[in-house]
């Protein structure tokens, strides 16, 4: 594998990361609990499809095919999209969009911390302007976790089940093949691996506070990264690609 | 035509959702470049990275400059990262008159529950206010109200 095709590997990777679970929030408008609520979902929903444009632009240009950002997002099949099966799964009650949340902001939050000394200046450009986005997110996911797990019974239990669910997804993050070992070789992205005993003290701590536990063992789902998906993606992507398969090319 | 012709007429050019703002007072406007006689680049940057005012920037300044039969590409860039350090002080002050309180300095954000800022009411100036949520009517504000004379108002937050 060359560098360049690596690099497009990456930055697909992270775009369709960030778009789905952008698409997922936006699931949320004119259905949030609380307006607030409505309005913070579909503004952090916002700012994810914003970082995915500039990653699906870069992509691009890194591919030199004549494909745009839109042809990315929208024109490509089920098995061709790369993001791990965490974002893809669905809303659920809004404890569980909080929680997937909850574990994709503190993921990000250091990778791109990380992403920002890149060595590609393009990429740095993108994750220094991103960095300042995800903070608002990992406070908004964070105080929430504490407030449903440490609310009433209820919400307790129901917010315990998604962690219970969800943190099956989690390691896949943590995935890595010859596309990272190129690219951290160049100091172009961090090593996962040097910041996941962080992560898991970062998110145990707060789950902590929000009397809420990991479950002690947990299969671990992966195939994302391969584009091997839950059902689940196939039909987001109707959803999400409808307009252009049935009106190929269309703008407005 | 000189530079600061261009740039006084960008002063001319608001920002969709907050109009009382120009852009320069926003500081999305980067940098003012002749390429030819009546032909300039204007570069800006996004406020923040799913900024959807950021077109309509892009038409209303090819459109002022227009009108002086200036023609204009513009060019989107990301870095340097956008911050509210580079709002103007004439941009904080008519910010304020609109009723959204302009940024404060919060400190590390990444300090996940540290103190938060005192956030004043823009109308009664009182410092006893609460936020009602992170996120507010734009990517750009967040939402609060006031304890004493109970306004909602929005807050334009800070981002470094």
């Amino acid at each position: 594998m060359t560098k360049q095709e690596a690099l497009f590997e990456f930055l697909l990777r992270k775009a369709d990361d960030s778009l789905i679970i952008g698409h997922r929030l936006s699931e949320w408008c004119g259905h949030g609990p609380i307006l607030e609520e409505d309005i913070a979902l579909t503004n952090i929903a916002l700012d994810l499809i914003g970082q995915a444009t500039e990653l699906y632009k870069y992509a691009a240009k890194v591919e030199d095919k004549g494909r745009t950002e839109d042809d990315l997002a929208f024109l490509r099949l089920e098995r061709e999209y790369k993001n791990v099966l965490l974002v893809e799964q669905p809303n659920g009650d809004f404890g569980k969009t909080i929680v997937r949340q909850f574990f994709f902001d503190h993921f990000e939050h250091l990778f791109y911390e990380g992403l920002v000394n890149s060595k590609d200046e393009r990429i740095a450009a993108i994750a220094t302007k991103t960095i300042k986005e995800i903070k608002y997110h990992l406070r908004h996911s964070s105080e929430w976790v504490i407030r449903l797990g440490d609310g009433t019974e209820e919400s307790h239990e129901r917010v315990q089940e998604s962690v219970t669910a969800l943190s099956r997804f989690i390691d896949e993050m943590f995935y890595q093949n010859d596309v990272d070992e190129i690219l951290i070789k160049e100091g172009i992205i961090p090593d996962v691996k040097l910041f996941k005993d962080e992560f898991y003290k970062n998110i145990e701590a707060i789950l902590e506070e929000a009397t809420l536990k990991l479950p002690a063992e947990n299969y671990q789902m992966s195939g994302g990264r391969k584009g091997v998906h839950t059902e689940h993606l196939g039909y987001l992507l109707a959803e999400l690609q409808y307009m252009q398969r049935t009106y190929p090319g269309m703008e407005w | 035509m000189k530079t600061e012709d261009i740039w006084a007429m960008l002063e001319d050019v608001t920002d969709p959702e907050v109009p009382v703002l120009t852009v320069v007072d926003l500081g999305v406007v980067r940098d003012v470049i002749q390429l030819e006689k009546n032909h300039w680049k204007i570069v800006i940057t996004p406020t923040y990275t799913g900024c959807p005012a950021m077109q309509v920037i892009e038409e209303d300044i090819k459109e002022r400059l227009g009108k002086e039969n200036i023609t204009s590409e513009v060019e989107l860039v990301l870095s340097p990262a956008w911050t509210t350090d580079w709002l103007s002080q004439e941009g904080r002050r008519k910010l304020e008159e609109y009723g959204i309180t302009p940024p404060q300095d919060e400190g590390d954000k990444s300090v996940l529950f540290g103190e938060r800022p005192v956030i004043p009411c823009p109308r009664c100036k009182s410092r006893n206010t609460r936020l009602i949520s992170q996120f507010g009517s734009t990517a750009c504000k967040a939402h609060y109200q006031c304890n004493d004379c109970h306004e909602p108002f929005d807050y334009f937050k800070c981002l470094k």
